[in-house]
């Protein structure tokens, strides 16, 4: 890799008040989430001429290479196929004329973060106009060549075409004089019609396949630099302890260590923690040595908390009123007690990792109060927030590369890892690399919160849902802003007042109380969605079998006729009906719904979600053995996520692995907590899902609508836990109240 | 510290580490080989399986010292010109999503190939257990070992 460049990095800010100063420079611009031309920035080009550059995303050179620069992470949802591969529709550009570059952090490339689903709602619209801006810059130079109308020429195949008289000019040959000409205006250019989409919507394979079946470095954890030395780093086992004392000088004795040093560390449980680093001349050497650590912690004061407690604590807190009411509508108790009948229910899920394979990893070096970084992060901007607050190097001494992620699943939209590196390059005269190990990886993430939720349902003579109660028991971390100190419920942690079926339910009571705890939380694959959708979807199925009603019949009732449903309170969105009932007629047409009979340890199961901006049905099909293992013998998925699917193969595959996540998810993960302490270390104590209990059939249909295109690495998650466990109830008739899977015996005789 | 001479990809390659060094370090930190991947240090994810004389070997597992002469494949060496028919398939059929296992299964799978040229569903279950894949690529990856398998014999009868 190049040595840091800092001194350009610098200069590129420096840039934006001098536009015009320079005559080698091309004036770019970057489209706001909005569609409109907001920020005019200036890059550099590399000589007057050389190259077209009309934009920060786009560069064109006299060889007909055209250059994309990805600006999202890619954590393997497949960003950094997909938006290049919107500007290549609409620059004519074949796509084997293309090359993909990740850029680094850089505000001239707008939001650059990875996380809920947002990247190509927030990005496809825009990432049109850059395309078709530099498609009729292109023409326009093409058509002065030939002294021609412009209207008279249409670009195809990475070229200009004058029809009339048969001419062609390669974009490579247009390079010089397009650069000559005035951006337009990125509002007056005019888009495809999406009729004639050549490239998108078909099968694109992802741009760094190569690279990954020859195992070529591409990840953070690949990032070597000359002189680099390695690190790790141990925190405190018991969340929010700090150092006591570290035998440090015993560890700077041993063999290839250089260094080792306490770093003090925030109170911030998902800042900078405390703990030892151990700075060696290779990752192994690091690692032996830290067998060698011996640490004395001041545990803090939650070290007395487990799992256990936490159980007991809910139990207890799920038999009084809620803290805090989130909606309510009607009166719950009279409806209940007027109900012909009623069903109460709790349902409970742990504290989970996120177990990306790669684990957290950063590389810093630190050089003349400059800072330049390399990271599998989600969210770079929040790595550069939170090493200036925390170690007061300022933003544009900060240059972070942004690699390829060995997985996100939102633990990387952290920045822990980051500032952990950012801080031991501080202390160290060389490039650091710090890796953790699977036990830090599993112990020390940002957990998707563990929660309880408190259920009574009930309907009514003719079997419609008229009451509905959840006392929901979710956890909360301290956190001090300006002195003051709050308990903030973690990502995923809170309930909206509108989350289905609050707003379709006449009489609805929903209420949130949340238990203190050290645990430090964060965003997981779709946030909440990711278990409200089972313990809804659950409870739902139990009403409709209680009521003796159809589980789709009883679903399409409660959704209704209504087109919209509008949203209310603080955190209401509208959510179109209409679009989930054609998701679920659709899936239940496809599955063949309610048509077969299955013998008894057979059964299908239906549930639907809406969550980033997608309606998602899906019906499973199980086999439960009498031994109480399970098959998942086939997923039917229909999906409305707007007018185009942008690449099919990178959507089937989000969609393939959403199921096999979903599935894996509900069957294995769950950590414990003693002492304070994670117990779980690794993948034997852990367990993940693995090829044997993958599905072998996964249907996906995406159903077309005339909605704005969105995003894929989280809706189909969601609805699949709730579908299989319909499907075991209806194979069995037994409920799962409790994640994971393997807590509830599922032998049958 | 100690000297070994190791056979990485048919080259003979000298280090100098310490004898407990897990073959894994020696190919990223030392050999600069990135390929083979890190993920537990324990044998359970198969991101860092390479063949020692063809053989599916765990590379956290296997301490420099034990290497000896054994001929060590990573993925950089499967095939010369990164063209192995499951390299091919994988493309073919965009298997990966995040990538990080990929090369693991490549070696899992090219060592199942080679004992068994047309494995069945279960038989690609069976061998494929030892390697996680935490996007969940597993049925693209089924499909890509039964591509492989029909490429290699497409190769085969070409070759004759």
């Amino acid at each position: 890799m190049n040595a840091p460049d800092l001194a350009s990095a610098g200069r590129r800010n420096f840039l934006r008040s001098s536009a015009l100063a320079g005559g080698g420079l091309v004036l770019g611009f970057y489209l706001n989430g909005t569609g409109n031309a907001a920020e005019q920035v200036a890059k550099p080009a590399a000589a007057p001429g050389a190259e077209f550059k009309p934009n920060a995303f786009i560069r064109i050179g006299r060889d007909g290479i055209v250059t994309l620069v990805s600006k999202q992470p890619e954590i393997g949802q497949g960003i950094k196929t997909s938006l290049p591969a919107v500007i290549a529709e609409e620059l004519e550009v074949s796509w084997k004329d293309v090359r993909i570059v990740q850029g680094d952090l850089d505000p001239v490339y707008g939001r650059q973060s990875a996380g809920g689903s947002t990247s190509t709602p927030t990005n496809y619209e825009d990432f049109r106009r850059l395309g078709a801006t530099a498609k009729a810059m292109l023409v326009e130079a093409a058509a002065r060549a030939w002294k021609v109308p412009p209207g008279e020429c249409h670009a195809a195949d990475s070229a200009v075409h004058h029809r009339p008289s048969k001419r062609r000019l390669g974009y490579g040959q247009l390079v010089e004089a397009a650069a000559a000409l005035p951006v337009p205006d990125a509002k007056s250019v005019q888009v495809k019609d999406p009729k004639d989409f050549k490239l998108l919507g078909k099968r694109i394979g992802g741009v760094d396949n190569h690279a990954v079946v020859t195992g070529q470095p591409l990840f953070g954890v690949d990032t070597r630099l000359p002189g680099m030395l390695y690190a790790v780093y141990e925190k405190s086992p018991v969340f929010g302890g700090k150092v006591r004392r570290a035998n440090l000088e015993a560890i700077k004795a041993l063999p290839g260590v250089k260094d080792a040093f306490v770093i003090d560390g925030t109170a911030d449980l998902r800042g900078l923690l405390p703990g030892v680093a151990i700075v060696a001349e290779s990752t192994w050497a690091a690692w032996s040595a830290r067998k060698q650590l011996q640490v004395e912690w001041d545990e803090g004061r939650f070290a007395d908390h487990s799992w256990a407690g936490f159980v007991a604590e809910a139990q207890r807190l799920g038999k009084q009123p809620g803290a805090t009411t989130l909606r309510k509508d009607g009166d719950v108790n009279a409806a209940l007690a007027g109900a012909a009948r009623t069903v109460e229910a709790a349902y409970t899920y742990p504290f989970i990792s996120h177990a990306s394979i790669e684990p957290q990893n950063c590389t810093a070096w630190f050089k003349d109060g400059s800072l330049e970084l390399w990271a599998p992060t989600q969210n770079p901007a929040a790595g550069q927030e939170l090493v200036t607050a925390t170690l007061g190097i300022p933003k544009d001494k900060i240059l972070l590369h942004i690699t390829r992620s060995g997985g996100g699943f939102g633990r990387r939209l952290s920045a822990d890892y980051i500032v952990e590196a950012a801080a031991i390059a501080q202390r160290v005269a060389a490039p650091v690399k710090l890796t953790w190990t699977r036990e830090d990886d599993l112990r020390h993430d940002h957990f998707r919160a563990a929660g309880f939720h408190f259920l009574r349902g009930g309907t009514d003579a003719k079997g419609r849902l008229i009451a509905w109660h959840n006392h929901f028991v979710t956890f909360a971390n301290p956190v001090t802003r300006d002195g003051k100190t709050t308990l903030q419920p973690g990502s995923g942690g809170s309930l909206s007042g509108d989350e289905f079926p609050g707003r379709w339910v006449d009489n609805c009571l929903l209420e949130q109380s949340a238990i203190e705890c050290g645990v430090p939380m964060g965003p997981w694959r779709a946030p909440g969605s990711n278990v409200f959708a089972w313990v809804f979807h659950s409870f739902i199925d139990e009403l409709a079998h209680a009521a003796g009603r159809d589980p789709l019949e009883f679903r399409l009732e409660i959704l209704g006729d209504k087109a919209i449903m509008p949203g209310t309170g603080e955190r209401g969105t509208p959510y179109d009906v209409s679009r989930m009932r054609r998701v679920l007629l659709d899936v239940a047409e496809k599955s063949g719904w309610g048509k077969r009979k299955f013998p008894k340890g057979q059964g299908q199961g239906i549930a639907f979600h809406f969550s980033h901006r997608g309606y998602i049905a899906e019906v499973a099909e199980v086999t439960v053995a009498r031994d109480g293992s399970l098959k998942l013998d086939r997923v039917v998925v229909s999906t409305d996520i707007g007018a185009q699917i942008v690449n099919l193969s990178g959507a089937e595959n989000q969609v393939e692995g959403s199921i096999v996540d979903g599935l894996g998810t509900l069957m294995f993960p769950e950590l414990n907590i003693e002492r304070g302490r994670i117990v779980q270390g690794n993948f034997n104590e852990y367990p993940l899902i693995r090829i044997p209990d993958a599905p072998t059939r996964v249907e996906v249909h995406f159903v077309k609508t005339d909605y704005p295109v969105t995003g894929l690495g989280e809706p189909a998650f969601p609805p699949l836990a709730p579908a299989v466990c319909n499907a075991i109830f209806a194979a069995i008739g037994k409920r799962v109240r409790q994640l994971p899977l393997s807590r509830t015996d599922l032998r049958w005789s | 510290m100690s000297k070994y001479s190791l056979s990485i990809n048919g080259h003979s390659r000298g280090v100098d580490v310490a004898p407990d060094t897990p073959l894994l370090w020696v190919l990223r930190d030392t050999l600069e080989l990135a390929g083979t991947k890190f993920g537990c240090g324990a044998g359970h994810c198969g991101a860092c399986t390479v063949h020692l004389n063809g053989v599916p070997t765990r590379a956290c597992m296997t301490p420099v010292s034990t290497v000896g002469r054994k001929q060590v494949t990573t993925i950089e060496g499967l095939d010369s010109k990164g063209e192995h028919p499951l390299q091919r398939a994988w493309k073919e059929l965009d298997v990966p999503q995040c990538g990080y296992c990929q090369a693991g299964q490549i070696m899992t799978a090219a060592a199942l190939l080679k004992e068994n040229p047309r494995p069945s569903d279960e038989e690609i279950d069976g061998a494929m257990a030892g390697n996680l894949c935490r996007c969940g690529t597993y049925l693209r990856i089924r499909k890509g070992i039964h591509r492989a398998a029909e490429l290699a014999a497409a190769d085969k009868k070409g070759r004759k």
